[in-house]
């Protein structure tokens, strides 16, 4: 200390060496070298090009154009909200709160697949409703539903590849069919969950629908056995018949909603040791054991807008404590592109949705 | 130049903790990085980066105690005047990067209404009401925040090489362990530069 210089000036010291410059600045250059390289790296601006979320939103605007404001798939739509009564027979499977006798809150949200917030209503398409079970608690239960038997996809390459094949070609309003030949040559998978799929064509509407969660997930219970699930819920109403244009499948939905609450049940399918857990194009045995867990009751129907259902990410592993996910490699996917989805449409003022419930006529 | 008087350290507790900020910092940033960019790996990381993120929360909070109420060693004679200026306001950035960082990802899983899960099953209350625009701008701060960071550690980390390496200041070892021998104390006496 007693040999500080006195004249210490700006760096406090007397000017190093030209040897310990070098020294030091090529240290620094090293570290602010690896830190950069790692940030690049982390970020997949170098390195092998792989399928990242934001490929997949890429994706949905090359095939559906860009839809600000929208969700990037299932973007037609209306909120819903209701409630379900547990019989509390779900509790033998899991520890949720959601299984124990009474009433959870829920809002859900039926929508079309695709990426078009505007396309006609087909009945082709597949429908989804999303639920979340107890939002905004601790203990929520999110998950997004489909009208199909089983997914078409049993990885999130195959989900993206089809996409791509399916987008429609300028000119000729269809997509490529050698496109979507070569994909389902190279997914078989695909291929045989189609055949299922055709084998349980689509209901007259979204009330009469079958929805399933598709994906299996473990449910505990409270001696902490962990039991394979899926669940699908059955609607126990007809449709109204689709009403005439562009609309036809939520018109009447919301027609159907404004008469009188709907109804599903929510049926737990029980999976033996040996059903496939991580391929959800592959069904399980008929004659798996199933528990009624309870009634699902839809009354009401909104536009799709801020605070309500459009709001929320049906993110399928947003689970309460009681239910966990499998092996499945579509969940943590689905989380992932459903949250770049989230936080892309979040930053974006977008166009009225479609479906406009108070303009529907009586 | 070459033998600096060894520099007052900083006390046993305050290093581990600074030690275990950086690893700890390190590794939320990272995967922040990869998860956001990843599909399959992306639930399981998720988890992890909460976890990471509360964790660097209590941490600093116990250290922001710990620094208020232990002085640090005086700063190596090599750092002139405006350079303390500098080293106040870039601890304190630090500091105040490190406590929002957390906040902001806490509030921004609340935003979107989401249960905000940590240790695997932990669950926080929520710390901010349901809100699509609010998530939005907290996502965003999130991102910027963690480039600042990235910058301010870079500065961080740079400037103490710097000293260490060029000035041999000897102004790393404020913060590191000693696991040899005992220092020769001796080589406090011998003049310096």
């Amino acid at each position: 200390m007693t040999n500080q210089p006195e004249d210490a000036g700006r760096w406090g010291a007397a000017r190093p060496g030209r040897r310990d410059v070098l020294r030091g600045a090529a240290v620094v250059c090293a570290f602010l070298a690896a830190d950069l390289g790692a940030l690049l790296y982390a970020n997949k601006w170098i390195g092998p090009a792989r399928l990242t979320p934001r490929v997949f939103l890429d994706g949905f605007a090359t095939v559906f154009g860009r839809q600000p404001g929208f969700r990037k798939n299932h973007a037609k739509g209306v909120a819903v909200a209701g409630y379900f009564d547990s019989n509390g027979n779900g509790r033998t499977l899991s520890k949720a709160a959601v299984f124990v006798p009474g009433r959870t809150p829920v809002i859900g949200r039926f929508s079309l697949a695709g990426g078009n917030p505007h396309a006609a209503d087909a009945s082709s398409t597949a429908r989804g409703l999303g639920l979340v079970f107890g939002f905004p608690g601790e203990e929520q239960w999110r998950m997004a539903t489909l009208n199909l038997p089983v997914f078409p996809d049993n990885s999130p390459q195959g989900f993206y590849d089809r996409l791509i094949a399916s987008a429609v070609l300028p000119g000729t309003g269809k997509p490529d069919p050698t496109a979507m030949a070569r994909f389902l040559a190279a997914h078989p998978e695909t291929a045989r969950a189609m055949d299922i799929v055709k084998q349980h064509p689509p209901t007259p509407g979204f009330a009469d629908s079958v929805y399933s969660g598709l994906n299996a997930f473990y449910f505990v219970n409270e001696s902490a056995a962990r039991t394979p699930v899926r669940w699908s819920l059955t609607p126990l109403q007809q449709a109204l018949p689709p009403a005439s244009g562009p609309d036809a499948l939520f018109d009447a939905l919301v027609r159907q909603l404004r008469a009188g609450p709907l109804r599903w049940r929510l049926v737990l399918t029980v999976g033996a040791p040996d059903d496939p857990t991580r391929d959800a194009t592959l069904p399980w045995p008929a004659g798996r054991r199933s528990v009624d867990a309870g009634l699902l009751t839809l009354d009401s129907v909104e536009t799709d807008a801020p605070g309500d259902a459009r709001d929320i990410n049906f993110d399928p592993l947003v689970l309460p404590a009681g239910i966990e996910p499998s092996d499945d490699p579509l969940l943590s996917a689905r989380s992932a592109v459903y949250a770049a989805s989230y936080r892309r449409r979040t930053g974006e003022t977008g166009s009225p949705p479609a479906v406009q419930v108070d303009k529907v006529a009586l | 130049m070459s033998a600096a008087p060894e520099p007052g350290r900083f006390t046993a507790l305050s290093r581990a903790l600074h030690w275990l900020t950086a690893a700890l910092v390190f590794c939320a940033l990272f995967i922040g990085f990869v998860m956001v960019n990843s599909v399959g790996d992306y639930a399981a990381l998720i988890m992890i980066h909460r976890t990471l993120g509360v964790t660097i929360l209590v941490v600093v909070l116990v250290r922001v105690v710990n620094r208020l109420t232990h002085r640090a060693p005086p700063l190596p004679p090599t750092v002139g005047a405006l350079e303390r200026k500098i080293v106040v306001l870039s601890e304190l950035s630090l500091y105040a990067l490190l406590l929002a960082q957390p906040v902001i990802g806490w509030a921004m899983v609340s935003a979107a209404g989401n249960p905000v899960v940590v240790f695997g099953s932990l669950r926080l209350p929520r710390i901010a009401p349901f809100d699509a625009r609010l998530f939005w701008l907290l996502r965003q701060a999130h991102s910027v925040v963690a480039y600042a960071l990235m910058a301010a550690i870079a500065a961080h980390v740079s400037a103490i090489l710097l000293h260490t390496l060029t000035l041999r200041d000897r102004m790393i070892e404020r913060m590191t362990f000693r696991f040899g021998p005992k220092d020769d104390r001796s080589r406090l006496d011998i003049p310096g530069s």
